[in-house]
């Protein structure tokens, strides 16, 4: 174990320089530069709200916000997922040169992912602002809700990374898998219009607890129920515990394969 | 075994398969394995190798192309397992392995140094501190600011092999490393491993050079298709190999 420690010691510093190429690339030669990854999310959000609020409108209080900050969560989990996917084959040439924890190339991109969810989660705060919605104490608390989706998302990336190495038909599936899962959480309606056996489903989504929670916290200064607390923080575990045994058991079979 | 070897290898055997297992898709391999056609075509890259490297020494590894030198030195640093047998390697590595294998084209020659680095397992503080000798070293001091995509191929080679052969590593890999850049700068990296040597570095080195492996190494592994053929002193190795 503390060879273990002692190797991600040693590559530390290599992990925050992935995240910065990451960052630097992708707003390199734009003009507003790092601004974007604040001004991108803000922007959607007004789109959003303007859309949400005129045309489909439920009954729900506060409906663009309803919207956001499902958005502001599936949003991650599929930008952290998708990317971590591919971030093993995309690193070939690297990988099969010099010894690297290969492990360090999904945690890198779930980190720069997780850069982008902080940016859109202060979007939010400025259009929670500009709305006049209630600021509760227990918005503090909705960071637990968004780290047990980023320990999620690292879970499940870990288990993406390992298998596309392998089937590279996931990389398709997956988008496809996405566009379903967005309508099985309950991004833009609200559960109380679900018909009780879609319901069932719905509530079979680990993200639908998480944006549960979150949304409980942020806007209606409930705490959540003891129940649905540990529910999250299991299935958060068990995406930990598969994603880390499937990759784990392939990475040395990954250089043979990329 | 005395207590001062810095690489053991230990009856190392390597197998890879052959492209027609291989699949990409999961159709392919639910159908292949319904009907057990899950066919293996082996090749053995390496079989049963051992040698080991004291401390301080240097080690050449020749052989002709496809004898399993460069499968040798991936295994010593790290990036493939053996199939069979064990490999202790009692030291920090610098691999020199491929030059440039860690660049991304679209940062800067700057950036590219610390992401480098990082992947040396040094950082920001420690690249801080060698970064002048660095640009020095390539002589690369008007293109810090430009992206790597516009510099030539020996200029990518010269930043590499400056960032990799900086500090003093244990081990050093090199896989045809001297074979780029012009005449001049050939000297001054020779130069350069040669200091480190002094210094006590170990130094595995594989070149299609007999020159330069007899200049650089005091013990060679000879392979040929992938089998360990001879073990011995640089000199009398490279007189017989020469002669083959």
């Amino acid at each position: 174990m503390s060879t273990y420690i002692k190797n991600f010691l040693k590559f530390q510093p290599l992990l925050s320089e992935l995240v910065a190429r990451d960052v630097k690339i992708k707003y390199r030669r734009s003009v507003l530069g790092v601004l974007w990854t604040l001004l991108n999310p803000l922007c959607m959000m007004v789109i959003l709200s303007v859309v949400f609020s005129n045309i489909f409108k439920f009954d729900v209080e506060n409906f663009p916000l309803y919207v956001l900050s499902g958005q502001v969560i599936f949003n991650f989990f599929n930008d952290a997922t998708t990317s971590s996917m591919t971030s093993i084959i995309s690193n070939a040439a690297l990988l099969k040169k010099i010894y690297v924890p290969k492990y360090l190339f999904v945690l890198a991109r779930v980190f720069s992912s997780f850069i982008n969810l902080m940016a859109s989660f202060t979007a939010l705060l400025l259009v929670m602002v500009a709305v006049r919605a209630e600021l509760h104490w227990t918005l503090v608390l909705s960071a637990i809700p968004l780290l047990l989706v980023v320990a999620f998302s690292l879970g499940v990336g870990m288990l993406l990374a390992a298998l596309t190495v392998r089937f590279r038909d996931i990389m398709h599936l997956y988008s496809v898998f996405t566009t379903g899962l967005m309508y099985l959480t309950p991004v833009i309606y609200p559960m109380s219009m679900l018909p009780s056996g879609i319901k069932s489903v719905v509530l079979l989504n680990p993200l639908t607890n998480y944006v549960t929670m979150f949304r409980d916290l942020a806007f209606n200064s409930t705490i959540p129920s003891f129940g649905s607390m540990i529910l999250g923080i299991v299935e958060c575990l068990a995406a930990i515990v598969l994603g880390v045994y499937v990759f784990y058991k392939n990475q040395d079979e990954f250089i043979l394969n990329i | 075994m005395g207590n001062d070897a810095i690489v053991t290898v230990d009856h190392v055997s390597m197998k890879f398969n052959l492209s027609s297992e291989k699949f990409d898709s999961f159709k392919e391999y639910v159908i292949k394995s319904i009907k057990r056609q899950v066919s293996y075509d082996e090749f053995w890259a390496l079989q049963d190798v051992s040698f080991e490297v004291k401390r301080g020494q240097s080690l050449g590894l020749v052989g002709l192309n496809g004898s399993g030198k460069s499968t040798m030195l991936k295994i010593i640093a790290g990036v493939l397992k053996p199939t069979k047998g064990r490999v202790a390697v009692g030291g920090n590595m610098a691999p020199l392995i491929e030059l440039g294998a860690g660049f991304d084209m679209d940062l800067t020659a700057r950036e590219n140094v610390f992401l480098n680095g990082a992947l040396l397992g040094y950082n920001r503080a420690q690249m801080e501190a060698q970064y002048e000798d660095i640009v020095h070293f390539s002589e690369l001091g008007e293109f810090m600011n430009v992206p790597v995509k516009n510099f030539s191929s020996g200029m990518v080679s010269r930043l590499a092999f400056a960032i990799a052969t900086i500090g003093v590593p244990d081990i050093l890999i090199c896989d045809e490393v001297l074979s780029v850049g012009d005449f001049r700068f050939q000297e001054k990296c020779e130069e350069r491993i040669g200091n480190m040597k002094e210094k006590g570095t170990t130094i595995l080195f594989v070149s299609h050079s007999l020159t330069q492996v007899e200049k650089i190494c005091d013990k060679i592994v000879w392979l040929e298709k992938g089998h360990l053929k001879k073990f011995g002193d640089a000199e009398e190795i490279c007189r017989i190999y020469a002669g083959s």
